[in-house]
């Protein structure tokens, strides 16, 4: 068999955070979401979570309050669409950038 | 033991003494009665495999990638149109470095429409980097698929086994059939080295980017280009893998010892046919008819299309006067595939053959033997010079009337 610079034959990665890079770059909104809305935040019970069953990036935490891990979070406004307590708003991530410095 | 059967049944039989656990096939003729054969062995237990019936072409690959990733022998078979609608699984297939084998029953393409015999079918598919070979009786197609097996676990490349429709698919032959504690001696159990496995998860075929990049665990990965660099030098390092497979078949079950062509009466030659498949038999008979009337000829019988034998095509067609090429395919706009493919290689030598190329049998038109020797009479008598254009054999064009 001939020699390889790089062993794999395929492409093959193992299950971690961020094997794709920094995904959060990627993304144009953000979502923000209201404590006073959303249902375990405001029931403090462990009730609801559709966000988190939803985001296909799975950086959504099954916690109370959920929190969402920007480092990874594209953007694609699926846990905002389908909160059924409308507690998530997508915004302009230019504009949430200048408050982070 | 000898029995006497169709050349899908050999197909068919030869699968089932490989073991393969997972069949997926969407019938076409003339595929349908090998896949038939294959369902009645599973219904009677004869062979213990899944077959899942499938909607199309398309999911028949999908299946098999999906089966063989989970680390099982996988098999589907299809002809012409069907082998084209599989093409984008063809090349996942390839890309993933998956085992499969696939028997395409060489079928002319629509349009127009034919269900008769040609090899465009898999000739179009020759840049996909799936491994040919082309059987040429029924022995050479049960062989063909069990070393096909061991040869694309060996190099895990995919394997095709291509054959001709109706010429060898529907038509009844002698044939040895192999014992099945040979071919179990001969074709250990397939081992994946990655596989799914739900104790070792695992993303397969991720998505790559134009360079090189570490992944999760700080390793670098290879890019795109790296992956692919390597599939072409395996498939060139499948050459040998397959010579010594082949080796190894003959010690066990007497045939064998041609891998790549198979010549007749081409040590004296000073003239040399070239056919891939049932024709290069065919041409035997001319052969045997010409060297009875004085003329130094012989045939070779490409057997391994993909990688390209060019080292044992040069071998074989060094010093000749003049090689002469049937096709039953045709890259349109240009030439026979084949006929491109030999000339590059004898391209190096100093002292190379005229070469012409003849197309013939598209969508089954007959090809008569007394046509196959006025062709080579034609060619021997002048060879002339090395020929761009193709000539046809047995066209019946209506005679055009201008002006």
């Amino acid at each position: 068999m001939a020699t390889k610079t790089y062993c794999e034959m395929i492409s093959r990665s193992q299950p971690g955070p961020g094997d794709g890079g920094n995904t959060g770059s990627w993304r144009v909104k953000r979502p923000i979401i209201d404590y006073d809305k959303c249902i375990p935040a405001k029931t403090k019970k462990r009730a609801c979570f559709t966000c988190w069953l939803l985001c296909p990036d799975c950086v959504v935490s099954k916690t109370i309050p959920p929190a969402i891990n920007l480092d990874y979070c594209k953007g694609c406004g699926i846990c905002a669409e389908e909160c059924p307590a409308g507690a998530i708003e997508m915004v302009d991530e230019a504009s949430q950038t200048g408050k982070e410095k | 033991m000898h029995i006497i059967e169709s050349g899908n049944v050999a197909a068919a039989t030869g699968v089932k003494l490989s073991r393969v656990q997972v069949i997926a096939a969407y019938p076409i003729t003339p595929q349908t009665p090998l896949t038939e054969k294959l369902s009645e062995f599973v219904e009677s237990e004869q062979l213990t495999a899944q077959y899942i019936p499938v909607e199309s072409e398309h999911s028949a690959m999908a299946v098999c990638i999906a089966a063989s990733t989970a680390g099982t022998r996988a098999f589907t078979a299809t002809s012409a149109n069907g082998l084209l609608y599989m093409n984008e699984q063809l090349h996942w297939a390839v890309g993933a470095r998956l085992p499969i084998v696939t028997c395409v029953v060489n079928r002319g393409i629509g349009a127009p429409w034919t269900v008769w015999n040609d090899q465009q079918d898999s000739m179009a598919q020759r840049d996909v980097g799936w491994i040919q070979l082309y059987a040429s009786d029924h022995q050479q197609i049960i062989d063909s698929v069990i070393k096909a097996f061991r040869l694309a676990q060996t190099v895990s490349i995919p394997v095709m086994v291509c054959y001709d429709g109706y010429l060898l698919s529907h038509t009844y032959m002698p044939f040895d059939l192999p014992e099945q504690s040979e071919v179990d001696a001969f074709l250990p159990p397939f081992v994946p080295k990655h596989f799914l496995d739900p104790e070792n998860p695992g993303n397969f075929n991720t998505v790559t980017l134009p360079d090189v990049r570490p992944g999760v665990d700080g390793t670098m990965r290879p890019g795109y280009i790296e992956i692919r660099h390597n599939l072409h030098q395996d498939l060139r390092a499948a050459l040998d893998s397959y010579a010594e497979i082949d080796r190894e078949f003959e010690q066990r079950f007497g045939r064998g010892g041609s891998p790549f062509v198979e010549q007749y009466r081409c040590d004296d030659a000073r003239f040399v046919a070239v056919a891939v498949g049932s024709l290069s038999y065919q041409l035997r008979d001319v052969i045997d008819t010409m060297r009875e009337d004085g003329i130094a000829i012989g045939v070779m019988g490409v057997q391994m299309y993909r990688p390209f034998p060019d080292q044992a095509v040069a071998s074989a067609l060094a010093g000749k006067e003049c090689v002469i090429v049937f096709e039953k395919a045709l890259s349109y706009g240009n030439q026979g595939p084949l006929y491109s493919d030999i000339k590059s290689t004898l391209y190096r030598m100093d002292d190379r053959p005229i070469i012409h190329n003849y197309i013939l049998g598209l969508g089954g038109r007959e090809i008569k033997t007394q046509q196959l020797l006025d062709a080579l009479t034609e060619s021997c008598a002048r060879p002339a010079a090395i020929e761009d254009t193709p000539r046809w054999i047995g066209l019946k064009l209506q005679e055009e009337h201008h002006g």
